[in-house]
């Protein structure tokens, strides 16, 4: 058969080929081979880039294309260069592609382990307006320009063009793919396992050590980022004992299936080494399916429990640099025998080999044992050894390439320094091996050189409880992989008191490595790549040299090697060993940078898992929730309870007339607001009185039994932390309120003051803010109401029931409940509380009994209005910086007993004489606003820092006053009671004059709450 | 991190607050001729330095326990864990 549109271009007839090629192939994937582990019986229909495809089950997008004699894949980030796959997994650098359409569109998805599936919709990326002929491509002709540091030097000046030009254009320029902006139909779960032995990597070290752990009963994970398990043994030809490769890996997978104490997680990318044998992995459940199954995740993030890990990552293999070694069709040995044996598919026809050591060779053979012509191999060994059944060129170079859009001829310079120009459609290139060191380097481990295979191996004990077997450690050979894994699974169980022996190991491959390396042709003035992704060259390192940036980190910071989203796996080693040449130092003295997690790139979603729209964090509704829900609530969010702000009424079109109704309502009559989500705390005890007096700065020690103060309690620096009301319901039990933002870290507080400082005090505490429902009700009726539902056998009178009396009582006829007689609005007010599941109830009661008082409910704005009106500090006054001296309530912290905060509340530079006083604002005119976060300057002062006299905290419009009112601090403002002061605020050009007034703006002789 | 919690075993860091050096168990006496000098120390001063740290970590999703953490902050090693309130009385704290 004569082979059309090939991408070497040659048109020849290979009957071999021919043969072999598999039946359903038909005449579109002319690149594809016999053999290989898919399913050649079944074809499967996908798209790039509009056009119409065929592929098998068990490809890889990659691997489809190349089936289909698709080479170009993607355009470069920098100059838009024409690019190909260079490997065949999570390593690559260029083959980044769009996947599917809609919501699910996913961009920088490496074509290489994106698994085909019927129907998959791929598209290039990065190019307009298509693979072929893209405009920004020109950037290419501008390259001398665009080198390592353009950005630094380009955009400094002039300083205004950064924003307005340059950024935008940057902007606009920078990025790979493109989002859908549609949510994400998928979800993404989040998991916990634990394990005796982790095993990272499920290559021939894994399994041989899995099946070693598995035996011996231990609990183990196996995890392996690719969808079959087997590692290399996937790619190559290798034999183990009687069975092929693949045979062995299906039998030893087939086992530990069988054992319920192993768990084989394919799919599954261990990402992170984190502490305390804490490991982060992600599982693509659905990534291989068009949609997740019903009521599966797209993909699980995994935290892994582990006593002991076993790394066994394999190595991943490097490119050497020479110019234009960039084309697509240019990839690393390994991958071009990847697809050959395990996808059954070559790149073109006709093809080269340029290697340093001899595991290129294997490449060679195995292509040619697949009927693929291999035009030469060319080394840079003089005494390289012949290995495959084709032409030999010891000594030599691949100078250059050419070919616009895939690679056509190659440029060699021989070793009697003769040029010969060779013909083929791909290059495979073998510079040696890296162990994949990556995870030991997660908690700052060193990885050390090894001058026998040339590359890094892992550092003694970088890791603690992690161990590394095969290839990741340098074993490079089968045999080796198979025997250190089964060795080290025996020595971490072994750790773990878990006694047993190696398993009975197979005879298997054990080649040798011989190498001279070998990391960049020296030839002409052309760019030879490291860093495909960001389109780092040679020269760029150089340059780097040059301007001084030779550490590792300065190096990659200044060129951006090894920073795209390939974290530089195959271009890292390269780079850092172009710069020990260039500064004259060795290998392991120029050192590697950092590896972080994770390993490969983590999709936003999975990170986020559940936690996202409503389900972003938990939500707290109060017990009145359903019956403002029925009633026109609008809510807050404050934390993660949801509160009400105000209640709005037929009729009402604007939340002011909502609010300024629910004021003047509880002012005139009786108004009820949920106040549950303050903080409750119970103190019980034989010492809970001496610890109150502790933890609040005013004294709690002689409050009567059933009775309520007002608690301040300050920071150990003499700030204040919150405040609240303390009852004391009998001698040795107190219920104290926080604040509702502060509960948390009052209760944490309280705790701190019991075990760390007072750890004898017979004193207990438990936080009941979720125990209690608890209702404000207030205004001058509020007593008859609350008649109405305390059950008659309690007091409510005046005398029997006297303003700050607490109580516990009976309400509805027997039930349970506690009756406070606080009040925040300064009217006659009650709290009351009952066992939280009572709580609907109880407030659907009031409501009904309050409706011939025309009781309102009324919510945070209101709440928020009545307390400013009273002078009140709340939160916005409680913010960090505040005494008590500031608040008015200097004489209240008590000299005569220790309480957090009591002597550095001494300070000198706290008791100034024109300290922050808490005082009132009226805007002298009465149309203006006073504005909450305004500064407030002495009239005829300049208005900047040194002359700031304070600033307002506060501020509502008063229904009741019919102004504008605010609370805030002024310097001495005790003493300035009437001046008018300037409210200020350069930002928004605010400057309105402003009245010091008494805080206090409603009763202020406090004649309503004893009423 | 995994804090070994002296009553309920091995926990997840996730399931603590960090608060700060164990040297806050040491608070002052408010009654000493020079408490004012100690309160400052007591509250700003600590010594900063890298290595095996004593630190309080509070069980907050858990038992509520303040715990003594021996801590190596260059390595996240963690060598004790004592519960707080017996670190307190050994240094005194009875009344």
């Amino acid at each position: 058969m004569t082979y059309t549109n090939r991408a070497d271009g040659s048109q020849i007839n290979q009957p071999t080929a021919r043969a072999q090629t598999g039946a359903h192939s038909g005449k579109t994937q002319v690149n594809r081979l016999a053999g290989g582990q898919i399913d050649q019986q079944s074809s499967i229909n996908f798209s790039f880039d509009g056009k119409q495809y065929q592929g098998h089950p068990g490809d890889t997008l990659a691997s489809a294309l190349l089936a289909n004699n698709v080479r170009l894949m993607a355009r470069s980030f920098k100059y838009h260069r024409p690019r190909g796959v260079l490997t065949s997994d999570s390593a690559e650098p260029n083959a980044l592609v769009e996947l599917r359409t809609g919501a699910r569109q996913e961009p920088n998805t490496r074509a290489t382990t994106a698994e085909l599936f019927d129907g998959l919709v791929a598209k290039s990326q990065n190019r307009s307006p298509s693979l072929k002929y893209d405009f920004m491509a020109i950037n290419d002709r501008f390259s001398n320009f665009l080198t390592a540091g353009f950005y630094y030097k380009t955009f400094m000046w002039p300083v205004s063009f950064w924003e307005k030009i340059y950024e935008p254009i940057i902007r606009k320029a920078a990025g790979l793919g493109s989002l859908s902006l549609e949510e994400d139909p998928d979800e993404y779960d989040k998991g916990f396992l634990h394990c005796d032995l982790l095993v990272v990597g499920g290559g021939p070290s894994g399994l041989s050590a899995a099946l070693t752990a598995g035996r011996a009963g231990a609990q183990v994970i196996l995890a392996d980022e690719d969808y079959l398990f087997g590692g290399r043994l996937n790619g190559e030809t290798f034999g183990i004992g009687e069975q092929s490769g693949q045979d062995w890996v299906a039998a030893t997978v087939a086992e530990l299936h069988s054992l319920p104490n192993v768990r084989c997680m394919s799919r599954t990318t261990v990402n992170g080494a984190y502490d305390h044998g804490i490991y982060s992995a992600v599982e693509r459940v659905s990534d291989h399916l068009p949609v997740p199954p019903e009521g599966k995740p797209r993909q699980i993030l995994w935290r892994i429990y582990s006593k002991r890990t076993l790394l066994c990552a394999g190595a991943i293999e490097r490119p050497i640099a020479f110019e234009n070694n960039d084309r697509p069709g240019i990839m690393l040995a390994s991958a071009m025998r990847d697809y050959a044996n395990r996808w059954a598919v070559t790149a073109a026809h006709k093809v080269a080999i340029f290697t340093n050591n001899d595991d290129g060779h294997r490449t060679a053979v195995d292509l040619i044992a697949k009927g693929v012509k291999v035009a030469a191999v060319i080394d840079t060994r003089a005494d390289a050894p012949r290995i495959a059944d084709c032409e030999l060129l010891a000594g030599a170079q691949v100078i250059d390439t050419s070919g616009r859009l895939g690679l056509k001829f190659i440029k060699v310079r021989l070793a009697d320094g003769s040029e010969r120009s060779i013909e083929c459609g791909a290059l495979g290139v073998s510079g040696g091996w890296n162990p994949n060191v990556h995870m030991t380097c997660h908690q700052r481990g060193r990885p050390i050189w090894n001058e026998q295979i040339s590359a890094f191996v892992p550092g003694e004990d970088s890791i603690p409880g992690m161990t590394v077997a095969g290839a990741a450690n340098g074993d490079f050979s089968t045999a080796a992989a198979l025997e250190t894994g089964s060795a080290q699974a025996v020595a971490a169980l072994g750790d773990l008191g878990i006694k047993t022996s190696k398993i009975d190991l197979p005879q298997a491959e054990d080649a040798p490595v011989n190498i001279q390396p070998f990391w960049h042709v020296r030839h002409g003035k052309g760019r030879a790549w490291l860093d495909q992704q960001n389109d780092v060259t040679v020269k760029d390192v150089k340059l780097a040299h040059q301007e001084n940036y030779r550490s590792v980190e300065h190096l990659k910071r200044y060129t951006t090697l090894g920073m795209a989203t390939d974290q530089g796996k195959t271009s890292n080693m390269g780079g850092l060993a172009i710069m020990a040449e260039l500064t004259g130092q060795s290998i392991p003295e120029t050192g590697t940078t950092i590896f972080r997690p994770p390993y490969s790139p983590v999709a936003m979603g999975t990170w986020g898992g559940r936690a996202r729209g409503k389900d972003f964090h938990p939500v707290r509704e109060t017990p009145s929730h359903k019956w403002a829900l029925e009633n026109g609530a609008s809510f807050v969010e404050v934390g993660n309870w949801l509160r009400v702000q105000w209640f709005s009424q037929p009729g009402e079109t604007h939340w002011r007339e909502s609010v300024d109704r629910e004021v003047r309502a509880v002012r005139a009559s009786v108004g009820v607001c949920d106040v549950t989500t303050l903080g409750k705390i119970d103190i019980q005890g034989t010492d809970a009185a001496p610890f109150l007096n502790t933890v609040y700065a005013n004294a709690f020690a002689k409050l009567a039994v059933g009775k309520t103060r007002y608690g301040l309690m300050l920071r150990e620096d003499g700030n204040a932390m919150d405040d609240g009301t303390t009852a004391r319901l009998s001698e040795h039990h107190f219920v104290m309120t926080t604040t509702t933002a502060n509960a948390v870290e009052v209760y944490r507080h309280m705790e701190f003051v019991r075990q760390c400082l007072f750890p004898d005090m017979d004193v207990q505490l438990i936080s009941t803010t979720e125990a209690w429902a608890q209702y404000a009700v207030a205004g001058p009726n509020s007593r008859k109401l609350l008649q109405k539902i305390v059950d008659p056998e309690f007091d409510l009178s005046n005398e029997g029931f006297e303003f700050m009396a607490c109580r516990e009582i009976t309400v509805c006829g027997g039930l349970r409940a506690r009756l406070f007689r606080i009040s925040f609005s300064g009217e006659l007010a009650y709290e009351i509380a009952v066992p939280t599941r009572y709580g609907d109830a109880l407030f659907r009661r009031i409501m009904e009994a309050g409706k011939e008082f025309d009781v309102v409910a009324y919510g945070t704005e209101a709440l928020g209005v009545m307390r400013i009106e009273k002078g009140h500090a709340a939160g916005n006054e409680l913010n960090g910086t505040i005494t008590a001296l500031n608040l008015g309530m200097g004489r209240m912290v008590s000299k005569k007993k220790d309480s957090i905060g009591s002597t550095m509340s001494e300070r000198e530079g706290m008791n100034l004489p024109d300290a922050l006083n808490m005082v009132g604002f009226k805007p002298v005119n009465s149309a203006d606003k006073v504005t909450a976060g305004g500064h407030l300057m002495t009239k005829g002062t300049p208005v900047d820092a040194e002359h700031d006299q304070g600033y307002v905290t506060s501020a509502c419009y008063s229904p009741i006053l019919n102004s504008s009112i605010g609370l805030g601090f002024l310097k001495d403002g005790a003493n300035r009671m009437g001046e008018i002061v300037s409210l200020v605020s350069p930002v928004t050009n605010l400057n309105v004059d402003v009245e010091v007034v008494n805080p206090q703006f409603v009763d202020p002789e406090g004649v309503r709450v004893r009423a | 991190m995994i804090i070994n919690h002296p009553l309920l075993g091995p926990r997840d860091a996730q399931e603590f607050t960090f608060l700060g050096s164990a040297s806050l168990i040491d608070r002052p006496d408010w009654q000493a001729e020079d408490a004012l000098e100690q309160f400052s120390d007591y509250t700003y001063l600590r010594n900063d330095t890298g290595g095996e740290n004593r630190e309080l970590w509070f069980h907050e999703a858990g038992d509520r326990s303040w715990l003594v953490v021996t801590r190596n902050t260059f390595t996240h090693e963690i060598t004790n864990v004592e519960m707080a309130s017996d670190v307190a009385r050994a240094r005194g704290r009875s009344k």
